[in-house]
């Protein structure tokens, strides 16, 4: 059993991952910046339950504000250019996010043993959950209390006038000024919510793992961050969480009995999803 | 109401717009011809901001635009349809006119604690009347994209009046309609000019400029070569050359 439970795990984290993707790209932005946002949540939150002695929940808040206050403060510069000039200046971003934790020491004194983040050994032992004997089900409920929340949180935006507007500025944006809506804001709003669901899901990730290091926020990371919501498709929230059940659950797990084969089918099977189903699982509502 | 002093555009060596004067008054119908390339549609896009002007200036109601961005510009009264129609294709109709409620006073009624105290009512009853001026209302939930063409027009008009604008900048609203339409959109055009918005009008169609617009300008190679009522313009020389060809006068 405990085997689903840290397959389901891994699924709301990714949800997670995946739906601060899908509110940038909701507006038509191509953004390789959400891994560097869901480093800086993993950090924060480990340095604040195992360094501060916080309990894990406001430290996940602390995750959800600093992600949120580095998306806000990228968002300005990074969306003033577009297309293919945003993908290099996100994916500058999050590279300089990793190298910078590559590089960060912050250890203190825990009895006989050090603790903290240590450049490329990376952040070990955050060690909350089995500190406070968590079982792994009750982890995995958790963790998908607040995957439920930010799917309920994007569902509602997705039904209100700002998820419109969102989308008319993703189809146009030339349209979206002339009809009064103000890109930059629009934007750097959409990236803020992204950055702050990506700092949440960093600080969950960094507990179950119990170990980050840098490599763990690559650009693997942010490839599949973007994956999600473009298989799963732009038309709901859920279409995301598709996406990740079947990357990780199918194409991951699922496959894994094909030893080395797995990798070539691994990336067969997207391709062939995607040409399947070109706008996503739950694609966009299309020409009748 | 709008005033351009010397407005230029220019592309590289391309002068799009060259020097343009332009005096458009409050209850006006304004009509902006000329062939194409003219500078038309570059002048409209000048005035929403799309384009920055190379010089001149964009007085609008006794304020100069030169520092507002485009949205800021339709706050202030000015919006626009486009003469390639661009709606918002996978967002249904009601929804195209949803998000384009950004007047000066909808930025407070749409703000985050007024629509929870019930200013929803008054957005949906504005919506409602806009798809009856538009006849589409029994299309509300047809996505933007699936509409028939003359349909799409009409959308965008009423898209552009969901702002409340003070003036109205028609970017060839008649192009590819036939004869029946044209009339249509006429009486839709008089009646936003009774209710109070004044009209720039960019148009080829003459069927529908001559009929509807109480004075014309006509631009070529980005230059005024005449104004005046749409009689004189008929009979203006200059403006049969540049319409038929033909040496300079």
């Amino acid at each position: 059993m405990d085997f689903y439970f840290g397959l389901a795990q891994i699924i709301g984290v990714h949800t997670l991952l995946g739906l601060s993707a899908y509110i940038v790209l909701l507006t038509g932005q191509v953004s390789l910046a959400q891994a560097g946002f869901f480093a800086v949540g993993a950090y924060t939150a480990g340095m604040l339950t195992v360094l501060a002695g916080w309990h894990l929940v406001p430290a996940l808040g602390a995750s959800a504000l600093t992600g949120a206050t580095i998306a806000c403060a990228i968002g300005f510069p990074a969306l003033r250019v577009k297309g293919l000039m945003l993908v290099i200046a996100t994916l500058a971003f999050g590279e300089g996010v990793r190298l910078f934790f590559f590089n960060f020491d912050y250890q203190i004194a825990r009895g006989d043993i050090k603790v903290g983040p240590l450049g490329g050994e990376g952040f070990r032992q955050i060690r909350f959950f089995p500190e406070h004997g968590w079982t792994t089900g009750e982890v995995m409920l958790f963790i998908w209390a607040f995957a439920l929340a930010a799917m309920a949180l994007l569902w509602w935006f997705d039904r209100s006038r700002y998820g419109s507007v969102l989308r008319a500025v993703g189809e146009d944006e030339l349209a979206a000024q002339s009809v009064g809506i103000n890109l930059t804001a629009v934007k750097v709003s959409a990236m803020t919510v992204g950055g702050a669901i990506a700092g949440v899901g960093g600080g969950l990730y960094a507990h179950y793992t119990t170990h980050i290091e840098h490599t763990s926020f690559n650009i693997l990371v942010a490839t599949f961050a973007l994956a999600y919501p473009i298989v799963g498709g732009l038309r709901n929230v859920f279409g995301t969480l598709l996406a990740v059940i079947f990357v990780q659950a199918i194409l991951i797990e699922g496959l894994r009995f094909l030893g080395d084969w797995r990798n070539l089918l691994f990336g067969a099977l997207i391709v062939l999803a995607m040409n399947l189903r070109p706008s996503g699982f739950l694609g966009a509502r299309r020409r009748a | 109401m709008l005033e351009l002093q010397a407005l230029s555009r220019h592309f590289g060596g391309v002068k799009a717009v060259d020097g343009l004067d332009l005096k458009v008054a409050e209850g006006q119908i304004f009509g902006l011809i000329g062939p194409n390339g003219s500078g038309k549609s570059t002048t409209v896009n000048v005035i929403t901001g799309l384009l920055p002007p190379t010089l001149g200036r964009i007085v609008f109601r006794g304020r100069d635009l030169a520092s507002l961005p485009t949205h800021l510009r339709l706050r202030a009264g000015i919006a626009r349809t486009f003469q390639n129609i661009r709606l918002f294709g996978q967002m249904s109709v009601w929804q195209n006119l949803w998000v384009a409620q950004n007047s000066a006073e909808d930025q407070a009624r749409q703000g985050f604690f007024a629509r929870w105290l019930g200013g929803q009512a008054g957005v949906r009853q504005e919506i409602s009347q806009l798809l009856e001026f538009s006849g589409l209302a029994h299309k509300q939930d047809e996505l933007a994209a699936n509409l028939a063409f003359g349909e799409q027009r009409r959308l965008e008009l009423a898209r552009a009046m969901a702002a409340k604008p003070k003036l109205l900048l028609l970017d060839e609203p008649a192009a590819g309609m036939n004869s029946e339409e044209i009339g249509q959109l006429r009486e839709r055009i008089l009646k936003l000019r009774d209710g109070g918005v004044t009209i720039l009008l960019v148009e080829h169609v003459m069927e529908l400029v001559m009929g509807v617009t109480d004075r014309i300008a006509v631009l070529n190679f980005g230059q005024k070569i005449a104004e005046g009522t749409p009689a004189e313009i008929q009979a203006h020389p200059a403006v049969r050359k540049a319409y038929l060809g033909g040496d300079q006068p």
